[in-house]
């Protein structure tokens, strides 16, 4: 995959986040049966076996959290893109370093996107735990299901269960489309 | 009414409804893309239920994991049965989580501030 535009070079990007003890690494189209078999790779991984049930339910949860996401809300990757022949095309990393697991998603957005996704992260990475839990309820009982269902609940249970921040950057790819990479630490 | 019987898949529950007891079990993971899709049919059953309900009605809950849009979904089954609670009908809820599994704990404690009926939750070993 060779593509670097307005300095952002995927292939870098890849390598960086690569450190650590590879788990799974995907990168093609995000499909629901993609997702199956994902699961169940990280299901039969022998380290995360040995956890104990809480941090193994927590890995298991924000990974598909984190998967729906991109099932739901990917862009079409910019044409031209080797890697990229698919209009769901999104990466995926669950990585083992050192005391955290760490899931890791890239994806092209929209510009048009950018703000309200960065307002967005920000705000939750703003809130205590406590008010984390208060927003997640009110979330919850109030307002109507969305279309895909989620009813912007999830960014919101990934930085509940994991208690840490969203690291995040959006790295500007071309006139239309964005590069949108995110870590999650579960520790 | 009739009762419906769903097997688990790696992503969706194990479902029985069964209306001669009056006994709703949701059993296993609940993680499909589309939920409502999946849910949509149970929340109904739970609503011709609501016509013709048993004095005593319990719902058991024992989930692995569930995602978020599957989160709504319950919520929904769980306003069916505050109305049937409502109109004077005895409903349990009784939700169950594996010892050290405090997001599923905290799940049922969520859904306890947000929906007015009896819940009990059980923990149980691993």
């Amino acid at each position: 995959m060779v593509v670097a535009k307005m300095g952002f070079n995927l292939e870098e990007w890849y390598a960086h986040k690569l450190q650590g003890e590879i788990i799974l690494k995907y990168a093609g189209s995000i499909s629901s049966d993609m997702i199956t078999h994902a699961l169940e790779t990280i299901e039969e991984n022998p380290q995360l076996r040995k956890e104990r049930l809480q941090t193994r339910k927590k890995v298991y949860n924000v990974f598909v959290e984190c998967m729906q996401n991109l099932y739901h809300h990917v862009d079409a990757p910019p044409s031209g893109l080797s890697v990229g022949g698919s209009p769901n095309f999104g990466i995926v990393l669950l990585v083992h370093d050192g005391s955290f697991y760490r899931v890791t998603t890239g994806n092209f957005i929209l510009r048009s996107k950018v703000n309200f996704i960065k307002d967005r992260i920000e705000q939750l990475n703003s809130l205590s735990d406590e008010e984390v839990r208060l927003l997640y309820r009110d979330i919850l009982g109030n307002e109507a299901i969305s279309e895909k269902g989620g009813g912007g609940l999830g960014m919101l249970d990934i930085v509940r269960k994991t208690g840490n921040k969203l690291e995040y950057f959006l790295y500007p790819y071309d006139g239309e489309h964005v590069f949108f990479s995110l870590d999650v630490y579960i520790s | 009414m009739e009762t419906i019987t769903r097997e688990d898949t790696p992503k969706t529950p194990y479902v029985k409804l069964d209306g001669e007891k009056g006994v709703v079990e949701i059993k296993g993971r609940s993680i499909p893309e589309n939920s409502v899709e999946f849910y949509k049919p149970l929340i109904d059953w739970i609503d011709e239920y609501g016509n013709v309900p048993k004095d005593n009605t319990e719902i058991n809950i024992q989930l692995e994991y569930f995602n978020t849009s599957s989160s709504k979904c319950i919520l929904d089954i769980f306003k069916k049965l505050e109305l049937l609670f409502k109109k004077g009908f005895k409903v349990q809820v009784n939700w169950y989580y594996e010892e050290d599994d405090e997001d599923m704990f905290e799940a049922g404690e969520d859904y306890q501030s947000i929906i007015n009926l009896p819940f009990r939750m059980i923990e149980m070993e691993e």
